[in-house]
């Protein structure tokens, strides 16, 4: 090979490199972290209800049905822009949302529920952030597709919007609804 | 005025220096600098630029917290980095294991290395073949430059 061809050769190699960084990140988030539970049973919990403190709810008796949990706060400036596609969306998928209030106050989480409309089923609360930590959380909104065997199965981390309902969260619920049917 | 800018500056820096440590009481000096060195090689997941020993984010301080009731619970450093990479990942670890999807990462920047110095072997050996060519065609003299 001409030696004289190598810096040219080196230059389109450098500029297939960053071209494809760039096209990379169009759809990938780098800051995401992907969570090493997907495929393994969620973690079990007890949690107090948010509406009803002396009331807890125990992950034991969410078996046997696919549900959503959805991790959300008040102090989370996303929850509020992706909470309209929950009320709407999120419910018309037929299964279970649970909300996941995470390190918050109670009191302003109800405020802000109020607010902003609540699309859940139950809403329990992590004030500790323990339970999160089980799940790998670090940070809101997140949330976990949990199938009847009590696996979790998807994780989606960011606001949920329409496409990903459509894109990530319908055809993983249809292989879950699938596998239940045979 | 400078001395005014020099106290603007280390007033800049002094909540933040007090944010980031929790008060957290050691019992020994052992157990500081196993909690410590654990900080330091755990990766804050929220700002990923930063240990656990150095954020100030939430997440940190639970996991810091965390890191010091395992300690207390008697567990080894390698239990609490397996607690934290079952929930969170390799990412988590400063120092990635060593694994086929880590060979790349790890062994990469030698074969990087070793592509270049054949490179380098291989132009430094066409260039003395060229000098003697040169040197052997041209008179010794003229070519005394």
């Amino acid at each position: 090979m001409n030696a004289r061809m190598l810096p040219l050769l080196a230059f389109g190699v450098l500029f297939a490199l960053l071209s494809f960084g760039i096209w990379y990140i169009k759809d990938h988030n780098l800051k995401e972290v992907p969570s090493p539970l997907i495929g393994k049973p969620a973690p079990n919990f007890v949690l107090p209800m948010l509406y009803d403190p002396q009331q807890s709810l125990d992950s034991k008796t969410l078996s046997g049905k696919p549900y959503i949990l959805h991790v959300f706060a008040s102090w989370c400036f996303v929850c509020r822009d992706e909470n309209p596609v929950l009320m709407t969306q999120g419910k018309a998928l037929g299964i279970p949302l649970i909300g996941f209030n995470y390190k918050d106050e109670p009191d302003q989480a109800k405020l802000w529920l109020q607010q902003f409309g609540n699309p859940y089923d139950v809403v329990i609360a992590d004030f500790s952030g323990k339970t999160a930590i089980d799940f790998g959380v670090y940070g809101a909104p997140e949330s976990f597709l949990i199938d009847g065997q009590g696996r979790i199965r998807y994780k989606h981390i960011g606001a949920i919007t329409a496409e990903t309902i459509e894109k990530n969260f319908l055809p993983q619920l249809e292989k879950i609804r699938q596998e239940q049917a045979p | 005025m400078m001395k005014c800018l020099q106290l603007f500056f280390i007033c800049l820096c002094l909540p933040f220096a007090a944010y980031a440590v929790d008060p957290i009481e050691f019992k020994s000096e052992r157990e500081e600098q196993r909690f410590q060195a654990l900080a330091k090689e755990l990766r804050c997941l929220v700002c990923q630029n930063e240990s656990l020993a150095d954020s100030s984010a939430g997440l940190a301080q639970d996991l810091r917290a965390e890191v010091i009731v395992q300690i207390r619970d008697g567990k080894d450093d390698h239990a609490i980095k397996t607690y934290m990479t079952e929930r969170y990942g390799d990412f988590i670890l400063y120092n990635p294991p060593i694994k086929s999807t880590t060979w790349l990462l790890w062994f990469g920047p030698f074969v990087l290395l070793i592509i270049g110095a054949v490179v380098v072997l291989n132009i430094i050996r066409g260039r003395k073949a060229e000098t003697k060519n040169i040197t052997a065609a041209e008179d010794p003299v003229k070519s005394d430059w």
